[in-house]
């Protein structure tokens, strides 16, 4: 227990020098919580917001789907299969046919994806309910953002033009029903939802569907033939991996912040260890092996870890939880991430990212001092009571 | 005596129902008057955009209705792309990227090099008669011409138009006027002929003008600079190995 008392003694007597170096590692420390907390945060909420507007608890692919290949929604419908249809009716599923089409906003010629979704499906959060509305005209319920890009609002009627299972022309008259806010862009983006059965008998795929999602937590049934199901882990896959990699992109400015810390950490033991020669040579004097210099030495460095992770709690604790209960307004260029943010920001910090934080700049702490320490490895005593090291 | 009106117009209209060739028969001579086993066209496609009108200058080698076998000339942009159709498929070979692609799926349903016609425009049967069954709708005068007013109701379900109303020259069994109908009944695209020309026996369009209707513009007008009837058109022209020639 001598080592560790006389390390805390030695870096308190130290004074300034000591808190100086502590302020900035506690710095560091509030930082990196503070961005591992965005991006935990992020995720979390991109994830969440993602699994209600758009996964729900899986889906099921007809078998020509790919949504990354436009081409493939020419085939990709099929009847939905008895299952499906039995979990559609006890509203634990929602079925959505997808078709290109393209419309005619102001003249103008903009290719989208018709969707048919069933007004009164709840499994996913897209307001379908909107679309019970009109009777006599065909409802359109469309995203914010398609609104914005095509410029239509609440009431406009819009041309569509599709093509029917054999490929012949058709186009009518949508009218805007609703416009919806949502984080998730890909449920509103270039594209149109109309109520199921009428994008079905327009179409003339009738009880056909595209994709059929699950309500969340509810268990899949054994693939029916023709189709796949796709569980969230898969479908959220890029989205993750998204994250991680924003994530990683974000580590680079704590990365900045650690080291500029660790920096002075090292200048500071190595100012100690040439100042604190005589000391040094009196302690091996008194009986200290080199080993046991080295230790106090390392042991005065890492308490400024230790310490630092206690004034990073004082001013840190209340910061980021003012942080995380209000969250951050996000400015409107966000939405072009590709992700879907809403518009603030909630932080997240769970234990494991403090604890793991805390212990990482500890051992970095550890490390850093330790290097210079290794100097001593080489002091004879009677030079160091000289004042020299060899 | 106004209660029996409408009957009276109803058998006052049935003679000229009557009267006439039937609406196939015309769409028969319609199409055995554009129709020539071979042809050389070089023609001109003005399209106006919305910011902008160009011109694109192309010469097609068409052998029947399934090979055809483009070459783009002008503008420069353009100079160099040609495409080959050999039936239901079509191949784009562009020189700035030295790539032979084929157009399918919704790619056909995009715009030709800006135009209002589509790339499955291209790929339609222009044989009529096999695609729909037609009936004389009425007579109208058209820029000075009498016309047969047709309607085309699709034979089968794979056609792209539900169906199509077609003037018919009734001296020259000439289309001067196609309004193409979504299956809703919408009005989607409209070809009206300026020009007229005879090659052979064969009365053609010289120059047309074709709309889609839904999109706001001026449409695209087309031109026939020259055209040779039964040609003799090489056999190589249609193979994908043409296109890199």
């Amino acid at each position: 227990m001598l080592i560790p008392k006389l390390a805390l003694r030695n870096i308190l007597s130290a004074g300034l020098r000591t808190w100086l170096s502590v302020l900035a590692l506690s710095f560091s420390f509030v930082a990196i919580i503070f961005l591992q907390g965005v991006y935990d945060g992020l995720n979390d909420q991109v994830e969440r917001a993602t699994v209600e507007a758009q996964y729900g608890g899986g889906q099921y692919w007809q078998k020509a789907y790919d949504p990354y290949d436009p081409l493939s929604l020419e085939d990709a419908h099929a009847p939905i299969p008895p299952q499906l249809q039995e979990l559609t009716a006890g509203g634990g599923a929602a079925p959505i046919l997808i078709r290109t089409a393209t419309i005619y906003p102001q003249g103008r010629f903009r290719s989208i994806l018709l969707k048919g979704i069933d007004p009164d499906q709840k499994v996913l959060s897209v307001p379908s309910t909107a679309l019970r509305s009109l009777e006599n005209v065909i409802p359109g319920l469309i995203g914010s953002r398609m609104a914005k890009s095509a410029g239509l609002k609440k009431g406009d009627v819009v041309t569509v033009q599709w093509r029917d299972v054999h490929g012949t022309f058709d186009a009518r008259d949508v009218t805007i029903a609703e416009v919806f806010r949502t984080n998730v862009q890909d449920v509103d983006n270039d594209q149109i939802w109309i109520p199921l059965e009428r994008l079905q008998a327009f179409t003339r795929m009738e009880n056909q569907a595209t994709i059929v999602v699950l309500k969340k937590d509810v268990l899949p049934v054994t693939d029916p033939p023709g189709w796949e199901f796709k569980d969230s882990g898969f479908l959220l896959r890029d989205l993750r991996s998204l994250v991680k990699m924003k994530s990683v992109q974000g580590s680079v400015m704590y990365l900045l912040l650690l080291f500029l810390a660790m920096l002075a950490i090292f200048d500071t033991q190595v100012l100690s260890i040439w100042r604190r020669r005589k000391e040094m040579g009196t302690l091996m004097a008194l009986g200290m092996t080199r080993t046991q210099v080295i230790e106090l030495f390392t042991m005065e460095g890492a308490l400024h870890g230790v310490l630092a992770a206690l004034v990073a709690a004082i001013y840190g604790i209340p910061l980021l939880a003012y942080a995380a209960g209000r969250g951050f307004d996000l400015p409107i260029a966000t939405d072009n991430f590709g992700f879907a943010i809403g518009e603030k920001l909630f932080p997240a910090y769970s234990p494991a990212l403090v604890a793991g934080t805390t212990l990482l700049v500890c051992i970095v702490t550890t490390i850093v001092s330790y290097l210079p320490t290794r100097k001593i490895a080489d002091l004879k005593p009677a030079d160091a009571l000289r004042g020299r090291l060899s | 005596m106004i209660r029996s009106l409408p009957l009276l117009l109803a058998l006052s209209a049935l003679p000229f129902r009557l009267q006439g060739p039937s609406g196939d028969e015309l769409l028969r001579k319609v199409d055995q008057n554009m129709f020539s086993e071979k042809k050389i066209v070089l023609s001109r496609m003005v399209i106006h955009g919305r910011r902008e009108t160009r011109t694109v200058e192309s010469k097609s080698w068409q052998r029947g209705t399934s090979e055809s076998y483009t070459e783009f000339l002008a503008p420069a942009r353009e100079k160099g792309t040609k495409m080959l159709k050999l039936t239901d498929m079509l191949w784009e070979f562009s020189p700035s990227t030295d790539r032979t692609i084929m157009i399918s799926g919704h790619m056909l349903r995009q715009s030709l090099m800006g135009s209002d016609l589509s790339y499955e425009d291209m790929m339609e049967d222009p044989h009529l008669p096999n695609l729909y069954s037609a009936t004389v709708a009425s007579q109208e005068l058209l820029r000075g011409r009498d016309c047969w007013v047709l309607d085309l109701k699709s034979k089968k379900e794979d056609i792209a138009y539900d169906h199509r109303q077609i003037w018919v020259d009734k001296e020259r069994y000439l289309a001067l006027r196609e309004n193409l109908y979504a299956k809703s009944g919408r009005l989607l695209k409209t070809a009206d002929v300026r020009e007229v020309m005879r090659v052979q026996n064969h009365w053609l369009a010289k120059s047309l003008l074709y709309k889609d209707v839904l999109k706001e513009g001026e449409g695209t007008e087309f031109y026939v600079d020259s055209l040779k009837l039964d040609a003799q058109i090489p056999d190589y022209l249609f193979s994908k190995a043409a296109l890199r020639r």
